[in-house]
């Protein structure tokens, strides 16, 4: 046993890198201390019946951790993807389990639900079933939301959020992101290999984070609250939006026509984040990936768009 | 079957559907005496931002102005892949047209996608599967990703995976595989009327409740998932 049991909780969640961290060790220190009572838990060994056709390693809880506690006091439903189980890709079991935990959360209305997002998309190995978890979790989520229910998505694990985990992504009632959590639908070596490697060079690091990183996402108003890595920024960002989520409906909608058909005509033509940076008014735009959290925040908050009341 | 021939058959009392650069877009009188609004993407073209907010923008006009079911038509690609669409958020244009879809079916807009050619990833996740009722034609061919891409993400051999096509229907392509799944509700006979089907459809409409899990379990191609989804509600509910 290596645990470090003279850590104090306070400093352990100030300590912890969300993006290091395992999809368990994220609910723990998200949530109250002690207060996360996990749903079918991996001693129910509900694994994917379909990973042994590939000669594939099972997980006993299908990489996803779903349960219910505590934010600061008040009830949460919760999901954490695992992102090093399977690039955390949805398959049949994860899914409807996510799934089941929104439907509930419709049902009681007033208990808001907290996604944290790590996920490469559909588990290929299982594509029909995962792209249909996908299409059930996105609806689960607009009947929670018009239900009453804020559905807040937390992005900053290893594998980012992609395929239809972006598009998940954008059905929640907010977002918050870090540095490496990146969004989007494609993955940069889909591209390549469609595309060929003039459309997108995978190879290049510094292409991916600033085409679809977590700065360029804040910059866009594609996520709401841009947050330093640790655990302890991740929930103050939770209970920030928690704070500011207002009900569904359609002006959401339509408001959110408005904002992307905005964003279309003001950088429809730039051919890379900084072009669009720049646009916005940002001098030096080209320095945006080298700011520290704190710099960017400040950034952000002067100069960035929110996709508030219009998601 | 092709575009045309398609709405020759559902409208035989006429329409003014019309695609431009593969985006259909138009309304019909049905039998009943409504007015259906028809959107979707015709001649495999590619969803990307573009394509995405013009149809998000006609159900939108249409909830203001309309009544009547939307019919959904699709034969597209997957999603744009390119670096355009990905840094203007293709994300978030795909995941508002799937929730103008699941908001006007929730209310009072009952929708209806018909996959009548291809369709994949992102691009039948904001088109067909944000529809109620999700029905097929004889000779769609719907993939959630192209083999080549497959075979980059799994790191399996294009030869493996096709071998495993074969005998796989929850990973194969293919109208039947998603059929079993739950996804696809109902496959048309493209040789009778389809105007007499969609009547028949609209008639005995799904409740919007979403069960094409049940559906998925009761077919055999998703063993799991409703139930999982139910035990997880159950104790979900249990804490209130």
């Amino acid at each position: 046993m290596t645990a470090p049991l003279h850590v104090a909780p306070a400093e352990r969640i100030s300590s912890t890198s969300f993006n290091e961290a395992s999809a368990r060790t994220r609910v723990e220190l998200l949530l109250d201390p002690g207060s996360f009572v996990e749903f079918i838990g991996p001693e129910k060994r509900q694994i994917s019946p379909h990973l042994r056709i590939f000669d594939l390693p099972e997980q006993f809880d299908d990489g996803i951790v779903v349960g219910h506690g505590r934010l600061d006091g008040s009830p949460v439903f919760i999901a954490a993807q695992e992102g090093r189980f399977m690039g955390g890709a949805f398959g049949e079991v994860h899914g409807a389990k996510l799934t089941g935990l929104l439907r509930a959360a419709r049902q009681i209305r007033s208990t808001p639900v907290l996604i944290l997002f790590d996920t490469g998309g559909v588990r290929l190995q299982e594509a029909n079933a995962g792209e249909l978890a996908i299409a059930e979790i996105m609806r689960a989520v607009m009947e929670a939301r018009t239900a009453g229910v804020k559905v807040i998505g937390l992005i900053g694990g290893r594998a980012g959020c992609y395929g239809g985990g972006g598009l998940m992504a954008g059905c929640c009632s907010a977002l918050a992101v870090s540095e490496p959590g990146r969004i989007a639908v494609s993955g940069p070596e889909v591209i390549e290999t469609n595309r060929g490697v003039e459309e997108f060079d995978s190879r290049d690091r510094a292409l991916v984070w600033r085409t679809m990183g977590g700065k360029h996402r804040r910059l866009l108003g594609a996520a709401d609250v841009f947050t330093d890595d640790t655990m302890q920024d991740f929930r103050e960002a939770a209970l920030d939006l928690l704070g500011l989520v207002g009900s569904f409906g359609l002006d959401k909608l339509k408001a959110e026509q408005m904002r992307l058909g905005d964003r279309l005509r003001r950088f429809g033509a730039c051919e890379d984040a900084v072009d669009i940076w720049t646009a916005e008014g940002i001098a030096h735009a080209e320095t945006v990936p080298e700011l520290s959290a704190d710099q960017f925040i400040a950034l952000a908050n002067r100069i960035g768009r929110t996709s508030r009341d219009a998601r | 079957m092709t575009l045309d021939n398609i709405l020759a058959s559902l409208f035989p009392g006429g329409h003014d559907v019309r695609s431009v650069n593969g985006v259909i877009f138009g309304s019909a009188v049905l039998r009943s005496g409504a007015r259906t609004l028809v959107i979707g993407v015709a001649d495999r073209t590619a969803i990307g931002v573009d394509e995405a907010i013009r149809l998000s923008g006609y159900i939108l006009d249409s909830l203001d102005q309309g009544s009547g079911p939307i019919l959904v038509l699709v034969d597209s690609d997957s999603q744009r892949m390119s670096k355009r669409d990905e840094l203007l958020g293709l994300n978030e244009f795909l995941s508002h047209l799937a929730k103008v879809l699941i908001y006007a079916d929730m209310n009072g807009r009952p929708t209806v996608g018909l996959l009548y050619g291809h369709s994949a990833a992102g691009a039948l996740l904001a088109t067909g599967l944000a529809t109620r009722v999700l029905v097929g034609l004889p000779g769609a061919d719907p993939a959630v990703m192209d083999l080549p891409s497959m075979a980059k993400v799994t790191k399996l051999s294009i030869e493996t995976l096709q071998e495993k096509a074969k005998s796989t229907p929850v990973f194969a392509p293919g109208l039947s595989n998603l059929a079993l799944m739950g996804a696809v509700h109902m496959v048309w006979n493209n040789a009778a009327s389809l105007a007499d089907q969609m009547e028949a459809l609209l008639a005995d409409m799904p409740a919007a409740h979403d069960r094409r899990d049940a559906l998925g379990k009761e077919r055999g191609g998703r063993l799991k998932a409703a139930d999982i989804a139910e035990r997880v509600g159950e104790l979900a509910l249990q804490t209130r």
